[in-house]
């Protein structure tokens, strides 16, 4: 079976200094997989040379067996990719509401059509509702995305990331700043939204990566040293040098 | 007109009162459109509602590109002008070859100028938003305008291009040579453009410009391509800008280099950016007040622009939602039933702020007259620019009224924050 996600010897660098060396992952379909590492390993920008946000300078990379590498985020989006961003990336001045229709209109076809009433679109609006009910904010549909909590930002950051219904669903820290209760809360709701779909995370929470992940990647400065099952990561004496034993797990 | 944004998403019994709110609004506004000319029925009433029907629907649409897609354009007045040249040419070309297009259908052709120009310079003008996109429409304006003076076969030269409206066939036996039947055919095409530009804003399109002038790079990984957006919102304010320039082309009779240039292109910005560029009202609102402004200032003092400088300063800096902004503020307030508590710190803070802009427009004109040059007529009092008397009232005026002003509005912004916090407190938030 063709991988949902293969990177193959991607090298990406800014200006001279390279920040990601010979990169190599590779994602089953309905796999969850998430990815460790420092901070400043490379793990958001591994997730923008895969979303297209930026362009490797070498190496290639595939979505379900097709090459990606190259192509402008909208056009992978398209493919049936969709990422969040670890820095909270929404439509700050629209509605909640507004902001998760605008990401279920492509999918649903609507595309550029400026004859169409889009309140008077049954399945926009049903899925929206859906959205919305799954993450929880409801009861705040019309509020600007703006004047939202620092933890309903990131719950709507999941919400416009899986409205397209992508069946490749990538996200970049959904829980980070968030409490432990917050936290879990998110964690439940990542695991029911991407049920069936592969899912790739990073997340710096160990027991959160433990518990979700099928496999895990290893990636420090740039490249990834280890790819295995939690089990496998667990044991893998590399990992324990290079990061889980700074973290003192 | 923007009540039925929020309206549309509430639901069941609430959707359907402000369903009703919203179309008596435009009911409303067409019905005001009707009776106007019956009660202000002078020429020159006749004119100026002529020239703001016009105004409203270019600032307009110069509102689908600042308001709806966040793109900030020094050149619009381009589309409005090539509008208006097609429609001249179309005039006479109706006149000369016998047609049978009447008058109202030539704003249509003004509109399709102002749209193949946008199509032609829109897709590499809309590659990038931002400066860059500012500084190609400050470039494209002075293009075109300068074209416009070396091209003579199409744009006539200095002279322009001149038509007459009555020879073309008639109407239900309209002329259109009366100014109350231009005013008519002008309120018709308001109407017409503001409805299909709020419909515009309804669709996915529209949604999706509001997400690109929020946040261009999220819209790429929701799968549209902001470039593709940015373009279609151009040809749109391109089309109803050509609509405008057809409407001024038939009001005058003449297209020349000055409907394309800087200044058009600045006015339309400063009435939409007045008006308030987040409510689909606020450019008409600007429209109106600026045009009255125009023609109004102009017969009082020569210095009007410096006016139209200091009150636009004083929007940017004070106010960035225009007046539509202000008004809306209020809203939150009312609906918590907290808006009695500020009106007293309003009503304080009158005497001073006008004491202010008197000093304000005194010293304007005193040095705008003091080299020869009437006395200045404020409020029935004439004061002389040479006089040290006028001098004196008017640094006491500024200076005091600037203080004692401060005072009020610091009590303005104390009893705001206070009804504001209730008012959330209470669950409304706009
Ligand atoms: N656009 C860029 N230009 C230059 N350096 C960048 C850019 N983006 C990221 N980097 C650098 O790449 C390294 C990896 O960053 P990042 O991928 O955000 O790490 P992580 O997400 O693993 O914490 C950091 O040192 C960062 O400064
Ligand atoms: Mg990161």
């Amino acid at each position: 079976m063709t991988a949902a996600i293969e990177v193959r010897a991607v090298e990406k660098r800014f200006g001279n200094v390279g920040i990601i060396r010979d990169l190599n992952l590779s994602v089953a379909k309905g796999e969850r997989h998430a990815i460790i590492g420092p901070n400043g390993a490379g793990k958001s920008t591994t997730f923008n040379l895969i979303s297209g946000h930026i362009a490797p300078t070498s190496g290639e990379v595939k979505l379900n067996g097709d090459l990606i590498s190259g192509l402008q985020p909208f056009e992978i989006n398209r493919r049936g990719l969709s990422r969040s961003f670890q820095v909270t990336n929404v439509f700050a001045r629209m509605t909640v509401w507004e902001n998760v229709r605008c990401a279920v209109l492509w999918a649903t076809g609507h595309r550029y059509a400026f004859w169409k009433n889009v309140d008077s679109l049954p399945e926009v609006r049903e899925r929206t509702a859906q959205i919305l009910d799954d993450i929880h904010l409801t009861h705040r549909r019309d509020v600007p995305a703006g004047l939202l909590t620092y933890a309903e930002q990131r719950e709507l950051e999941i919400g416009i990331t899986i409205a397209s219904g992508a069946t490749v669903v990538m996200l970049d820290e959904p829980t980070a700043g968030m409490s432990n209760a917050e936290t879990e809360r998110a964690v439940a709701l990542i695991r029911r939204l991407t049920e069936g779909k592969t899912l790739v995370i990073v997340e710096h929470d160990m027991s959160v990566v433990f518990g979700l992940a099928d496999r895990i990647s290893v990636l420090v400065y740039g490249h990834i040293i280890a790819s295995g099952t939690p089990e496998e990561i667990r044991r893998d004496p590399k990992v324990k040098e290079a990061y889980l034993g700074e973290e003192a797990h | 007109m923007t009540t039925a944004a929020t309206s549309t998403t509430k639901v069941g019994a609430d959707a359907a009162g402000g369903g009703l709110r919203f179309y008596g609004v435009w009911l409303i506004g067409i019905v005001v459109l009707i009776v106007l000319p019956m009660i202000f029925s002078s020429g020159g009433s006749l004119t100026s509602f002529s020239l703001i029907g016009i105004a409203i629907v270019f600032a307009l649409s110069y509102n689908i590109l600042l308001g709806q897609t966040g793109l900030l354009s020094f050149g619009h007045a381009v589309h409005y002008g090539l509008g208006g040249f097609a429609a001249c040419h179309m005039m006479n070309a109706v006149v000369s070859h016998g047609w049978p297009i009447p008058l109202p259908f030539i704003p249509l052709f003004g509109g399709i100028g102002g749209l193949v120009f946008a199509m032609i310079i829109g897709w590499v003008m809309t590659k990038r938003a931002g400066t860059v996109f500012a500084m190609i429409s400050l470039g494209i304006g002075e293009l075109v305008a300068s074209s416009s003076l070396i091209l003579r076969s199409v744009f006539g030269g200095e002279s322009g291009i001149t038509t007459d409206r009555t020879a073309l066939p008639k109407l239900l036996g309209w002329s259109f040579g009366p100014q109350l039947q231009v005013y008519y055919l002008i309120a018709f095409w308001l109407v017409l453009s503001a409805i299909a530009m709020y419909a515009l804003t309804r669709t996915p399109l529209g949604r999706i410009s509001n997400a690109v002038r929020d946040n261009p790079e999220r819209v790429q990984f929701i799968g549209y391509d902001p470039h593709v957006v940015r373009y279609l919102a151009y040809c749109f304010a391109g089309f109803f800008a050509g609509v405008a320039g057809g409407l001024t082309a038939i009001n005058f009779e003449i297209a020349n280099s000055a409907l394309l240039g800087a200044i058009q292109s600045g006015l339309v910005l400063f009435s939409t950016f007045i008006g308030g560029t987040a409510f689909f009202f606020g450019p008409i609102l600007g429209a109106i007040l600026v045009t009255y402004l125009q023609l109004g200032l102009t017969n009082l003092t020569t210095a009007w622009q410096l006016y139209f400088g200091i009150i636009f300063i004083g929007i940017v800096m004070y106010a960035p939602g225009g007046i539509a902004g202000l008004l809306m503020m209020h809203r939150p307030l009312i609906r918590a039933g907290t808006l009695w508590t500020v009106i007293p710190s309003y009503l304080v803070a009158i005497v001073p702020t006008i004491a202010l802009a008197c000093g304000v427009i005194l010293t304007i004109e005193t040095v705008a007259r003091f080299s020869g040059g009437d006395a200045i007529n404020l409020f029935g009092i004439a004061f002389n620019p040479t006089s040290p008397v006028t001098w004196i009232a008017a640094a006491v005026l500024v200076v005091g009224g600037a203080f004692v002003a401060r005072l009020t509005w610091r009590r303005i912004a104390e009893a705001w924050d206070r009804a504001a916090t209730v008012a959330r407190d209470r669950g409304y938030l706009a």
